[in-house]
C-alpha cells in the first residue's frame, strides 16, 4: 500500500536500467499482465452472461414475465430491500468497525489488541450460513421484545409502526446481522490503515499539547480517511451481495415499506434469486438473472463511487505511497 | 524448517476437493445390511441410475436407493434435488433417464418428450403421496377444526384473530382465546404451496381469489425458506399457522379440515385415499398415470390437501441396460414394499395395491430401441 521502500539491503549499489532485459523481469511482467487481463475478461464474461440470459426478460412484454408482473414492478421492491438492509448494515457496522479498529490500534494494551485482532479476523472466516442460522434461532427471537417495546413507545414513527413480527425475522434484524458480517472487513482494513499513520504526525500532535483524542482527530483520521471509506465500501459490497444469511433470516413477504419490524418485508435481490431459482423455469429464470444484472450494476456503481471518493482524498491524506 | 503449514494447506485442499464434488447431490449408495430383499422379476440390473428433480423426494429416495442398492449390489442410484422444473428440464434434455416432479409434464413437454424418448412417450407415474398439514402453534388448544372457507379466509388474511366467530363456528361454537393470527408461508417457490392453493381455490374460490402457482400469492405473512424454515417459524411464533409436509411438522398441532361434511386429519390413510378418488388427466399418452387430484372429495375420510409427486420415465430408452434399470427401480418404488419403506422413512402415504398394480402394468411397456 503506502510503504515507500527505497533501495535496501544488498541491492543498494546503483544499477542503471539494465533490469529490463532479464528473464525474471519478462516472466514477471508476463504473469502480472496475464493476471490483470484475466480479471477484466472474467468481469466481461460475467457481464456478457448476465446480459445474454436477462435479454428475454428485458424484451418480453411487461405482463408476460413469469411472475405475472412487469420486470420493474418485480425488481423494484427487491432493489429497495437490498439497499435498505445494506444501508442499515453500513450505518450500524461501519462506525462500530472503525471504533473497534481505533481501540485496537491506539487504545488497547498491546497484548489485548493482538488477541482482539485475531478474534475479529476469525469473525471474517465464519460462513454466512452460520450467521443466518444464528440470526434465525438466537438473534431474531431475542429482538422480539425490543421490537415490541419500540412498537408501543415509538409506534408513531413509520419505521416502528408494527405489528411486530412474532419471530423477529424482519429487515432490521437482517440489517443488524449483515452489520455483524461486515464488521471484520471494516475493522481489519481500518486497523491496518490506522497503524500506518506516520509516527511523526502523532508525536507532533502530542507535542503540541493535543490530548489522545485530539491527536486521533487531527493526525490519524485525516490520514486514514480514504482507507476507511474503502473499508466501508468493501463492507457494503458484502452486504449487498449477501445471499444465504438473508434467505434464511428474512421474512420476505411484502413490498416497499418503511416499517422495519413487521413480518411483511421486502426481499433482497441475492436472497430472492437463491430462493426462487431452484423451482424456476423458462422466462422466470430470465427474470431472476435480470435482477442479478441489476445487482451487478448497483455493486459496480457503488465501487466506482468509492473509488472516486478515495481518489479525491488521496492527495489530501498523505497516503500516496 | 517447520513443514506443518504446507501440509495443512494440502489437507485443506483435499478437504475442499472432497467437499466440492458432493454438494446438492444426495449420493445415497450406502448398503443397508440385512435389508429385506427387493422383490422384482426381470433380469439382474447393474449400472448407475442418475435422477434429478423435486425437493420433496430426497427423503423417500434415501430409503428407496438404500434398499434398492442392497438388493442389487451392482447398482448405484443418485438423486439430485434440483427442483421439479430443473428435474423435468434435465429429463427432457436427456441428462437423466428419470425425473422426480411435483407436477406432471404439460402438453408441450410431452411433445418434447417424444424426441427424448426415441419415438416413445413419457410417463408420469405418481409414486409419492404426502399429506400437507396445516400446522399451528396455539398452546392450550389441542384440537382445531377448520372448514375450507375458514382456511381460505385465514390464509388470505381476512380472518386475523383466533377469536373470530368463523373459527368458533367450526369448533362447536366455543370461541378461542383472542390473539393475532400469523400466517406462515414458504418464501421459496414450492410444490407444497401450489397444492395448498389448488385446494383453496377448488373449495373456496370467492374467499381465496388467487391463481394456482408455486409462489405464495398473499403479501404480509411470515415467509420462511423451505419446509424446515416454515416449521421453525411456526414453532417460534405463538399464534402462528402454516402449511408443511405432515412428516416434518413434529409436535405442532395439526388442524383437521372439513371434507364431505366431516373433519379429517392429515393422516397417511386419509391422504392415500385421494389418489383412489381422483380422475386420470384426460388425453395422456399410453401408460401415463397423471391424475387430477380431487380436492373436493365426496367420500368420507379423505384428506384433500396432499402433494402428489411423480417419477417421470420414458417408454423407450436407447439401451437395454437403461430400460431395465429404470423399470426395476420404479417397479420397486411403486411396489407395496417400496411404498412401505418410504412411509417408514419419509412419512408418506402408501399407495393402494391397485395403484401399485397399475404402475407395474405401465412399466411393462418400457423397452429399448436398440
Amino acid at each position: 500500500m503506502s510503504q515507500t521502500t527505497g533501495p535496501t539491503g544488498t541491492g543498494a549499489r546503483p544499477r542503471r536500467r539494465r533490469t529490463t532485459g532479464r528473464p525474471g523481469d519478462k516472466v514477471f511482467k508476463g504473469t502480472a499482465t496475464f493476471a490483470g487481463t484475466l480479471i477484466l475478461l472474467t468481469l466481461a464474461g460475467v457481464a456478457a452472461f448476465l446480459v445474454y440470459q436477462a435479454l428475454p426478460a428485458l424484451t418480453a412484454p411487461s405482463d408476460a414475465s413469469g411472475t405475472g408482473l412487469g420486470l420493474l414492478t418485480y425488481a423494484w421492491p427487491l432493489l429497495y430491500g437490498t439497499i435498505l438492509s445494506s444501508a442499515i448494515a453500513l450505518v450500524v457496522g461501519a462506525p462500530l468497525g472503525v471504533g473497534i479498529a481505533l481501540f485496537i490500534s491506539h487504545f488497547a494494551p498491546r497484548r489485548l489488541s493482538t488477541g482482539l485482532g485475531y478474534v475479529v479476523d476469525l469473525l471474517a472466516a465464519v460462513p454466512s450460513i452460520v450467521f443466518g442460522l444464528w440470526g434465525v434461532t438466537t438473534f431474531a427471537p431475542a429482538l422480539v421484545p425490543i421490537y415490541g417495546w419500540l412498537e408501543r413507545n415509538a409506534g408513531l414513527l413509520p419505521f416502528f409502526a408494527g405489528p411486530t413480527s412474532p419471530t423477529g425475522r424482519t429487515i432490521l434484524t437482517a440489517g443488524l446481522v449483515l452489520a455483524v458480517m461486515i464488521l471484520p472487513v471494516v475493522t481489519a482494513i481500518s486497523r491496518d490503515i490506522f497503524l500506518q499513520t506516520p509516527r511523526l504526525h502523532e508525536e507532533a500532535a502530542l507535542a503540541l499539547g493535543a490530548t489522545r483524542w485530539e491527536m486521533i482527530q487531527y493526525s490519524v483520521l485525516p490520514y486514514a480517511r480514504s482507507g476507511v471509506v474503502s473499508a466501508a465500501m468493501l463492507g457494503l459490497g458484502r452486504a449487498l451481495g449477501e445471499t444465504m444469511a438473508v434467505a434464511l433470516l428474512l421474512s420476505a413477504s411484502g413490498g416497499v415499506t418503511l416499517n422495519l419490524i413487521s413480518s411483511a418485508n421486502p426481499g433482497t435481490i441475492a436472497a430472492n434469486i437463491a430462493l426462487q431459482f431452484p423451482e424456476s423455469s423458462g422466462l422466470g429464470t430470465n427474470v431472476l438473472v435480470a435482477t442479478g444484472l441489476l445487482l451487478f450494476v448497483v455493486t459496480f456503481v457503488v465501487n466506482l463511487a468509492a473509488r472516486a471518493i478515495v481518489n479525491r482524498r488521496a492527495g489530501f491524506s498523505g497516503a500516496d505511497g | 524448517m517447520n513443514r506443518s503449514p504446507s501440509s495443512r494447506v494440502a489437507l485443506l485442499a483435499a478437504t475442499l476437493t472432497v467437499g466440492l464434488t458432493v454438494p446438492g447431490c444426495v449420493a445415497v449408495n450406502e448398503r443397508t445390511g440385512g435389508a429385506s430383499p427387493v422383490a422384482g422379476p426381470g433380469p439382474a440390473v447393474s449400472g448407475t441410475l442418475n435422477s434429478a428433480g423435486a425437493s420433496t423426494q430426497p427423503a423417500p429416495f434415501q430409503a428407496w436407493s438404500a434398499r434398492f442398492s442392497a438388493a442389487h449390489p451392482e447398482v448405484t442410484v443418485n438423486y439430485d434435488p434440483v427442483g421439479s422444473g430443473g428435474g423435468r428440464k434435465q429429463f427432457l434434455e436427456g441428462g437423466v433417464p428419470l425425473a422426480g416432479s411435483d407436477a406432471a409434464l404439460d402438453d408441450e413437454e410431452l411433445e418434447r418428450a417424444r424426441e427424448r424418448c426415441d419415438g416413445g412417450s413419457a410417463m408420469d407415474l405418481p409414486v409419492y403421496v404426502s399429506p400437507i398439514a396445516l400446522a399451528y402453534n396455539l398452546p392450550g388448544t389441542p384440537d382445531l377444526t377448520l372448514s375450507p372457507v375458514t382456511v381460505a379466509r385465514i390464509f388470505d388474511q381476512q380472518v386475523t384473530d383466533w377469536s373470530d366467530p368463523a373459527i368458533a363456528a367450526d369448533n362447536g361454537g366455543a370461541a378461542l382465546p383472542a390473539g393475532a393470527i400469523t400466517v406462515v408461508n414458504r418464501s421459496d417457490d414450492s410444490g407444497t404451496t401450489e397444492n395448498l392453493i389448488a385446494y383453496l381455490v377448488a373449495n373456496a374460490p370467492d374467499d381465496f381469489p388467487h391463481e394456482v402457482t408455486d409462489t405464495w400469492p398473499v403479501a404480509g405473512g411470515e415467509a420462511a425458506k423451505g419446509t424446515s424454515g416454515v416449521v421453525d417459524a411456526i414453532k417460534a411464533g405463538e399464534g402462528s399457522i402454516g402449511y408443511a409436509d405432515e412428516s416434518q411438522v413434529g409436535d405442532l398441532g395439526r388442524a383437521e379440515v372439513v371434507a364431505a361434511g366431516q373433519a379429517v386429519g392429515p393422516t397417511a390413510e386419509a391422504a392415500a385415499k385421494v389418489v383412489d378418488v381422483s380422475e386420470p388427466v384426460p388425453g395422456r399418452p399410453e401408460g401415463d398415470l397423471a391424475i387430477e387430484v380431487n380436492r373436493t372429495p365426496e367420500e368420507a375420510g379423505v384428506y384433500p390437501i396432499v402433494l402428489v409427486s411423480y417419477q417421470i420415465a420414458c417408454t423407450t430408452y436407447a439401451t437395454q441396460q437403461e430400460a431395465d434399470l429404470v423399470k426395476a427401480f420404479i417397479g420397486y418404488t411403486s411396489s407395496q414394499q417400496g411404498q412401505k419403506d418410504a412411509a417408514d422413512i419419509a412419512g408418506s402415504a402408501p399407495l393402494s395395491p391397485e395403484r401399485s398394480d397399475a404402475i407395474a402394468a405401465a412399466l411393462g411397456s418400457i423397452t429399448a430401441s436398440s
